[in-house]
């Protein structure tokens, strides 16, 4: 799996030699079911550097939550006959340390510290039965040996930055008494508690209403400036992902099928299920289409994914190939000789998934 | 808060009067419906020495020949005023709260169940503690270390503890040790033989108490460690016991505290079973030797006994639930 | 308007093409509440309620699409479930096809089931695991005691290949299908009896959004095939956008804008339309970050509460116009004549200083 380098321009942002911040390489998590072995990310590799952050795109059952709680460690593991837990392997570097084969303490050292995660549901996500207070106290205490007082004083100037108005008395109040948007405030503060170096936002806006979500994703826009933190967005949003990301990753069935620079993924998308992804949301920002243009079929089961490129059953482009997509799995490759990495998993060649894009895609969009 | 508690006081006094009236209802009211006479049912309650005039008295007693919510009247004004009567030969002053007169046995009902009430406590509390304490390690450590072969033998156990009988776990207990002779003595004036006399029994009720909150335990810590705040708990570095106890265990517990206090109220007003099978003299003794005797005063006394610890049982777990949950507490 | 033979396209298209403001409405509310009742204290006396829906008026004309958006706790769920009677309005009035339904009782609801259905959000909970597809599908007709020509099981058949299933799927129980299927299955059993007016309460939020695309999809080619009118509750305005022909935008229980939708989505006149529509993230990288920020009109603070919302203009208290006039009077939601920009007679603003 060494096709798969940076997505920065090459020689660009750090010396050579040394590591990016964080570096996934071939990560695979497989959890063995009853139903059979269930390989829900199956082979990804990404970088990122601090003050960048990197979407990742995909629908349920895509690997893309699995992909997040796997850079905390925080699947069960697996006993030694692989069963009852996640079996991981590749490597996740972080700031020098990897991270797969490091042990329980380690990682425990790591989690809420220099990496912390963002969750979809506030609600769900935050113990209903403490104060915001007391789980933001605890997320500081665990790594700090500092007396309940000046914990306290750490939540309440975390809150107020995060924009939560008097937060002297509102570090005392339960979840339940903040209003969504207000939650997923004290959600993110709670994460910035040992100011992390990398952030991972696991759908942080989907159960939020579209004003306050504007609002939340200008707030970790501010934030991720302010501590110069690296960011990972995961969601299915296509509109919250170009809002924040400066690099984007599809995820299809527990692979990357397209991964490069968020313009270029935009403008320029290679795979047919980014292209699937992009016309069948109907956008603001262009004239009301006709009809909208769906991608086919369901999304796979991940007991049961298709032989092959995952997408084939579901792709429009597969007659041209051959048996060739249901037969042998594509290779995520560079597309062209470009200076921007840009990595599709695709066995139309690149030519023609060029013109296909520009003379039947475009338009659609 | 107040309102809430106030509300809930108003309701089980209440209830605990619809209780009075069903019970009054079954006892003397439905034999007379089945066609026994005044005097059939007086006879009933006069001991071996049936004569006219004893026989008036009960009638008079209990007001047999008035309507029926003159009755019941009479029998609630007596718990709370207290009252006189005869039992044929003698006046007798029953003071407030007064239940009745057995005849049978020619005591009063109110002093009898005081004196009965330590053994059941004593009995009732201890075994609590100890189900408490097993029921909820075991169903920790089982749910944490669900699939292994210590969580299967586990549940096996607990198993058997809901399927087996307490006449036969007290009695299998009982040999095992021995058959000791033990007899109660009150905590008061000799703890230790007081708890000698008492562990067989906790242990013997305790088994079945513990297997059933191991059990719930388990499958609610299950739960509460799928929840999304436990992963968030993982995902800020806590150790893994703090994730376990301070937030799974925490989440988990509210359907066992209120299990826990139904089921201790269910337990003061007698544990027939075990209370039976190791003679202990406590309420449920009682209730089944007055069963026996068909001493009806006695029967409705720990009756409304039972009903009351019940009832006051559901008002504690309300008013704990709302302190455990800022949920409930604040709506 | 009314005819039985639903199969005719020409239904539809006569239905779209009269849908200017001279054709009978198919259904209108008035005036329309909800108040629930707040209980406390030791008699459980009513000391308040919760306005979920404070008075809207608006129309649906036969074969049309109108969008109810707005964000949650808005009222546009309750508002739904009031069209459709599964909740009795606590005051104006709802007449469907020019008569009052508002107290109807469950008795004489049951023909109107017919005309009126639901979807729900979630196919997941809405649909009985214990069932059948066909039993499902095969309820209404059941309920209302209708006889198919061909039998019953034949015409839950011709719906599920109508709504993109297979017949075979008959038998099959519900956790056997993905979302969308799932969700196709909940539009099946709303077309069974060959209703007049869907109410969609939030029909493609649980889907995933290729999938949220066929669904929208199969919308818009029932309408077209049927002649049905759909209110079509949602909170996303991108799809609210594509499938409607006009548009009502809720806040806090009241209307605040409703208009065609090239003219609500083109020259929103409300604040309220204008923040919630420069909120939504525009997928594409170039107005990413300060350039997005900029063009957006950013609400601060959170809604107030519908137990007890503001004085006068309920968005007074997060718009950046509000004056003296907004906190002691309540703008009517009305057509804008005068001024320099006049509205048509379709578009309508409840504000004191409209765009």
């Amino acid at each position: 799996m060494s096709t798969i380098s940076s997505p920065f321009e090459v020689g660009d942002a750090r010396p050579s030699g040394s590591r990016p911040f964080l570096d996934v390489n071939d990560l695979h998590v497989h959890f063995s079911t009853e139903d059979g072995l269930v390989k829900s990310v199956d082979g990804i590799s990404f970088q990122l550097e601090r003050g960048q952050t990197l979407g990742i795109v995909g629908e349920s059952g895509s690997g893309k939550s699995v992909t997040s709680l796997s850079l905390l460690g925080l699947h069960k593991k697996a006993d030694r006959k692989g069963r009852g837990g996640a079996r991981m392997t590749g490597e996740i570097w972080l700031d020098g340390e990897e991270l797969v084969s490091a042990d329980e303490a380690k990682l425990r050292a790591l989690r809420g510290n220099k990496m912390a995660m963002i969750f979809q549901d506030p609600l769900s996500a935050m113990h209903p039965f403490y104060t915001v207070g007391d789980q933001l106290i605890e997320a500081y205490r665990v790594h700090h040996k500092v007396s309940k007082s000046e914990g306290r004083k750490r939540a309440i100037e975390m809150l107020d930055r995060v924009g939560i108005p008097q937060p002297n008395s509102r570090v005392d109040d339960y979840p339940h008494q903040f209003s969504g948007g207000m939650r997923q405030r004290a959600m993110i503060a709670m994460s910035l508690m040992c100011d992390p170096q990398l952030l991972i936002a696991d759908e942080p806006t989907t159960a939020l209403d579209v004003t306050v979500q504007a609002q939340i994703l200008d707030l970790m826009r501010d934030l991720q400036r302010e501590f110069n933190s690296a960011l990972i967005i995961i969601t299915h949003d296509l509109g919250v992902v170009a809002e924040l990301a400066d690099d984007i990753m599809v995820m299809y069935g527990g692979k990357a099928v397209e991964y490069g620079p968020a313009k270029t993924v935009f403008t320029a998308p290679e795979h047919p299920y980014t292209w699937g992804l992009l016309t069948s949301m109907p956008r603001l920002d262009r004239p009301v289409q006709d009809r909208l243009a769906p991608i086919p079929g369901n999304p796979p089961s991940m007991i049961n994914v298709p032989s092959g490129c995952a997408f084939n059953p579901r792709c429009g482009f597969v007659a041209q190939n051959g048996g060739r997509c249901s037969g042998e799995v594509p290779e995520l490759l560079q597309t062209t000789s470009s200076g921007r990495r840009h990595l599709v998993r695709c066995h139309l060649p690149v030519d023609v998934r060029q013109r296909t894009f520009n003379e039947e895609i475009r338009t659609l969009l | 808060m107040l309102t809430f508690i106030v509300r809930r006081l108003i309701a089980a006094v209440g209830l605990l009067l619809v209780v009075a009236l069903i019970t009054y209802c079954i006892f003397y009211e439905l034999p007379q419906w089945a066609g026994m006479t005044v005097d059939n049912l007086a006879s009933e309650f006069v001991g071996k020495s049936q004569n006219q005039d004893a026989l008036n008295g009960v009638i008079d007693r209990f007001h047999f020949n008035q309507p029926f919510f003159v009755q019941y009247y009479d029998y609630v004004k007596a718990i709370l005023v207290g009252d006189t009567y005869s039992d044929g030969t003698q006046l007798i002053h029953c003071n407030a709260p007064c239940f009745g007169y057995s005849f049978r046995n020619s005591e009063q009902v109110w002093p009898t169940l005081l004196d009965r009430f330590p053994v059941t406590f004593s009995l009732a509390i201890g075994a609590a503690v100890l189900w408490l304490i097993f029921g909820l390690a075991i169903g920790v450590i089982s749910a944490v270390r669900k699939g292994s072969i210590l969580d299967r033998s586990v549940m096996i156990v607990a198993l058997l503890g809901v399927a087996l009988p307490v006449y036969f776990v007290g009695p299998l207990i009982w040999m095992l040790d021995g058959f000791p002779a033990v007899s109660y003595s009150s905590f008061l004036s000799n703890p230790l033989s007081w708890a000698q006399a008492l562990w067989i029994p906790w242990v013997a009720l305790a088994f079945g108490y513990a297997a059933i909150y191991a059990r719930m335990t388990r499958a609610g810590m299950l739960d509460a460690l799928g929840e999304d705040f436990v992963r968030t708990a993982r995902a800020k570095g806590l150790s893994n016991t703090r994730v376990i106890l301070r937030h799974g265990l925490r989440a988990a517990i509210m359907p066992i505290v209120t299990m826990f206090g139904m089921d201790v109220g269910a337990l003061l007003g007698g544990a027939v079973l075990v209370e039976s099978v190791f003679s202990l003299p406590g309420i449920g003794y009682l209730a089944i030797n007055s069963l026996g005797q068909s001493d009806l005063p006695m029967i409705m006394g720990v009756t409304l006994m039972a009903a009351f610890f019940v009832i006051i049982a559901n008002l504690v777990v309300d008013v704990l639930y709302a302190s455990l949950d800022p949920r409930v507490r604040m709506s | 308007m009314s005819t039985d033979n639903y199969s005719s396209a020409t239904v539809a298209d006569a239905g779209r093409a009269a849908s200017g403001a001279a054709s009978e409405p198919l259904l209108s509310a008035t005036g329309v509440q909800m108040h629930f009742p707040i209980r406390r204290g030791l008699l459980r006396r009513t000391v308040g309620a919760v306005r979920a829906v404070d008075g809207v008026d608006f129309e649906v004309r036969p074969g049309e699409t109108l969008g109810l958006v707005g964000e949650s706790g808005c009222g546009k769920s309750t508002t739904g479930r009031l069209l459709t009677r599964l909740l009795e309005p606590t005051g104006g009035t709802v007449k469907f096809e020019g008569r009052d339904i508002t107290h109807m009782k469950p008795g004489e609801l049951r023909p109107l089931r017919r005309d009126i259905q639901m979807v729900f959000q979630d196919p997941q909970s809405s649909l009985n695991p214990r069932h059948t597809i066909g039993s499902i599908v095969g309820a209404p007709f059941e309920i209302q005691g209708i006889k198919s020509p061909n039998g019953t099981k034949r015409a839950v058949q011709d719906l599920l290949a109508l709504v993109g299933l297979s017949p075979e799927h008959y038998n099959r129980y519900p956790h056997e299908f993905s979302g969308g299927q799932r969700q196709r299955i909940g539009i099946a059993r709303a077309l069974a009896l060959k209703p007049k007016l869907v109410v969609a309460d939030e029909p493609v939020s649980a889907l995933d959004v290729s999938i949220q695309a066929q669904v929208v999809n199969l919308f818009e080619d029932l309408q077209a095939e049927l002649g049905l009118a759909y209110v079509f509750i949602a909170h996303d305005l991108s799809v609210v956008r594509h499938i409607s022909d006009r548009v009502a935008v809720m806040y806090l229980g009241k209307i605040v804008e409703i208009a065609n939708r090239d003219d609500l989505y083109s020259s929103a006149r409300h604040p309220y339309t204008q923040a919630l529509l420069s909120a939504v993230p525009i997928p594409d990288p170039d107005r990413k970050g300060e350039e997005a920020k900029r063009e957006r009109i950013l609400l601060t603070g959170d809604v107030p509460s519908p137990i007890n919302p503001p004085s006068g203009c309920r968005f007074r208290t997060r718009c950046w116009k509000a004056q003296e006039i907004c906190s002691t009077q309540e703008p009517p939601l009305v057509q804008l004549t005068s001024g320099p920009r006049p509205t048509g007679a379709d578009h309508k603003v409840a504000c004191h200083f409209p765009d």
